[in-house]
């Protein structure tokens, strides 16, 4: 019980050295995450109902923010969709995360012939543009919430291998390192019970500012129609729909939009403050 | 001069690596790539004659030298659609883009450059914060989503500016018109990066010793920030704008599907939308090529604005 208090009092202290900004994202998006979560319940209908009677309504008290072209409520719509793309942001930025951090040390770590391919790479793949490279791989792969992931993830991987590659160059020589070669520790155990926890505070911290860069990716390629196929409600492509109906009836996609911009925003503002609040150089200012 | 002769040179590899790269994308489709493009309905003769097209039926490794030779000679292949050449497609529309990233680029620097500057003499009074707070909204805006807001502001609303993109015979204050908005929707985005590492850059700078002396020896403080601390800023700003060009490229073809404007953009929705595999694979390379050329610029200049980088 203690240790969790102790957890949380410490995770409030990093985030107050965040400032203002690192706050308004955490509850901009911890709202954001609860309409997710509780989708069935706020939401005022079912997201994919059609009702023809009532097409394309401007927002009004019955349909706060309209409906669309077949009749669908577009704030349950909106409530629905953010599922989707949170869940898409979320899962592409753990596997980027998780295989970019993991090249990153080994390649680190091993250093010699394998590292400087390994960072060639890196570097073929983020001179590309990542929205080509999403575009590319998600329309040679086809168009499913799956493909859309690893289309997504293959963008961000190379960001985090280089993240973790510089510290753990230096880590590697440091001497707690050597004294537990020397106590016959395997390279693995030495990767992974003392390396990667050196690092993992600013994988996270770079975590939730790609997981911006995602959910951005997930709607723009479902707004260029790469993402998760109708019926399903998607902020990409609810904005899509609503793009093709833009001179009758702009409520369709100006409030996808700004849901998309609020949501990319929140990760942003958290990430940009957490990143100061790691930064010893910015941190001494204060 | 040698300097840049070596660098054009250092650039060949890279770009021998990412044709290569695309083309093994391009080729992973699962299953069968005449399949893929015919869809599940379509005859045995018909999807033979189309590997036969698309020079499927030979070996991975010739399909390769093919596909490199073809490059040698300017041959992107032939689009599946329209049956022209992809090449002759592209230079078709590509002034069009070309017009609207170096409009873009010039809207980017133009708001950047000020706002960073201000933002980084003024730290941590207001206008430092009105400054972050606008990068981070320019960095969490998705190109698409803040075209279609000025698209709906300014030309549906208040019909400043066309909405459907201008012809090709337009006269020039049309073609202004045009360009407007769709670069300033770009603009706006890209001054978020640099007003963004502007500030840091300067405020690095302001801490060095010769700041100091600049102004003990009496120097204004304009001239101070202008002459002495923008001046020894400025390479980790081209570093960002020269990275930036693979992410105006992906905002530029948003941007041209939402403004309607013909251009590489459409050229590869289009791509998408028709399976037209020749003409993405065509359109990709012709963008690798644009950020590996900007890749060399973007060192050209470090030489340019510092002699110790072009007397190394």
């Amino acid at each position: 019980m203690t240790a969790s208090l102790a957890i949380l009092r410490d995770t409030t202290r990093f985030i107050s050295r965040g400032g203002v900004f690192a706050w308004a994202g955490l509850f901009l998006l911890a709202a954001i995450v609860a309409m997710a979560a509780f989708a069935p319940l706020i939401a005022p209908y079912d997201p994919l109902a059609q009702d023809i009677v009532n097409r394309l309504l401007p927002p009004s008290s019955e349909f706060w923010l309209g409906t669309d072209s077949y009749g669908r409520d577009v704030l349950s719509r909106i409530i629905y969709g953010a599922r989707v793309s949170l869940f898409v942001g979320l899962v592409s930025i753990l596997v980027a995360m998780t295989l970019g951090t993991a090249l990153g040390v080994i390649s680190g770590y091993v250093g010699g012939r394998f590292d400087a391919f390994v960072m060639a790479l890196v570097d073929l793949m983020l001179s590309f543009p990542s929205l080509l490279l999403g575009m590319l791989v998600a329309a040679v792969l086809g168009a499913s919430i799956e493909n859309l992931i690893i289309a997504i993830a293959v963008t961000e991987i190379a960001p985090f291998v280089r993240l973790a590659r510089a510290p753990t160059l230096m880590l590697k020589e440091q001497e707690f390192v050597q004294a537990a070669r020397s106590m016959g520790c395997t390279h693995q155990r030495i990767m992974r019970v003392h390396i990667l926890p050196n690092l993992i505070a600013d994988i996270l911290v770079m975590g939730s500012l790609w997981m911006a860069t995602a959910i951005r990716t997930e709607a723009s390629l479902s707004f260029i129609g790469l993402g998760v196929k109708p019926p399903t409600a998607t902020w990409g492509g609810m904005i899509r729909e609503g793009f093709e109906n833009i001179l009758e009836a702009w409520w369709l996609a100006v409030f996808p939009s700004v849901f998309v911009f609020l949501t990319v925003l929140a990760l942003n503002l958290l990430g940009d403050g957490l990143r100061d609040a790691t930064d010893p150089k910015l941190r001494q200012r204060d | 001069m040698q300097y840049a002769l070596k660098r054009i040179l250092l650039g060949l590899p890279t770009l021998l690596a990412m044709f290569t790269a695309i083309f093994v994308i391009i080729r992973v489709v699962p299953g069968d790539a005449a399949a893929v493009i015919l869809g599940d309905q379509a005859s045995s003769a018909a999807l033979d004659a189309l590997r036969l097209e698309l020079g499927l039926d030979r070996p991975l490794s010739q399909q390769y030298l093919g596909f490199l030779g073809g490059l040698l000679h300017g041959d992107l292949g032939t689009s599946l659609v329209t049956k022209r050449p992809v090449l002759e497609e592209a230079l078709r529309v590509l002034p069009n883009t070309l017009e609207l990233a170096a409009a873009s680029i010039l809207v980017g620097l133009a708001l950047g450059l000020p706002l960073g500057i201000y933002a980084a003499i003024h730290r941590n009074a207001w206008p430092d914060y009105v400054g972050r707070l606008f990068s981070l909204i320019g960095l969490s805006l998705p190109a698409f989503v803040s075209g279609i807001l000025l698209l709906l502001a300014f030309a549906i609303q208040l019909r400043w500016f066309p909405v459907i993109g201008t012809s090709a015979n337009a006269g020039p204050w049309d073609r202004f018109l045009g360009v407007a908005l769709p670069a300033l929707n770009l603009g706006i985005i890209m001054s978020a990066y640099v007003a963004r590492v502007t500030r840091s850059s300067m405020l690095a700078t302001l801490g060095e010793d010769f700041v100091r002396t600049a102004r003990a020896k009496g120097i204004g403080p304009t001239a101070v920030a202008l002459r002495h601390v923008l001046a020894n800023s400025l390479l980790p700003i081209i570093t960002v704008v020269g990275l930036y060009f693979g992410t105006l490229i992906g905002n530029a073809v948003l941007t041209e599907i939402v403004f309607n404007r013909p251009g590489l953009g459409r050229l590869i929705l289009g791509a998408l939308n028709t399976r037209d595999y020749t003409l993405l694979q065509g359109l990709m390379i012709i963008f690798a090529s644009f950020v590996v050329l900007a890749n060399v610029f973007t060192d050209l200049a470090y030489a340019a604005v510092d002699p110790r980088i072009r007397n190394a």
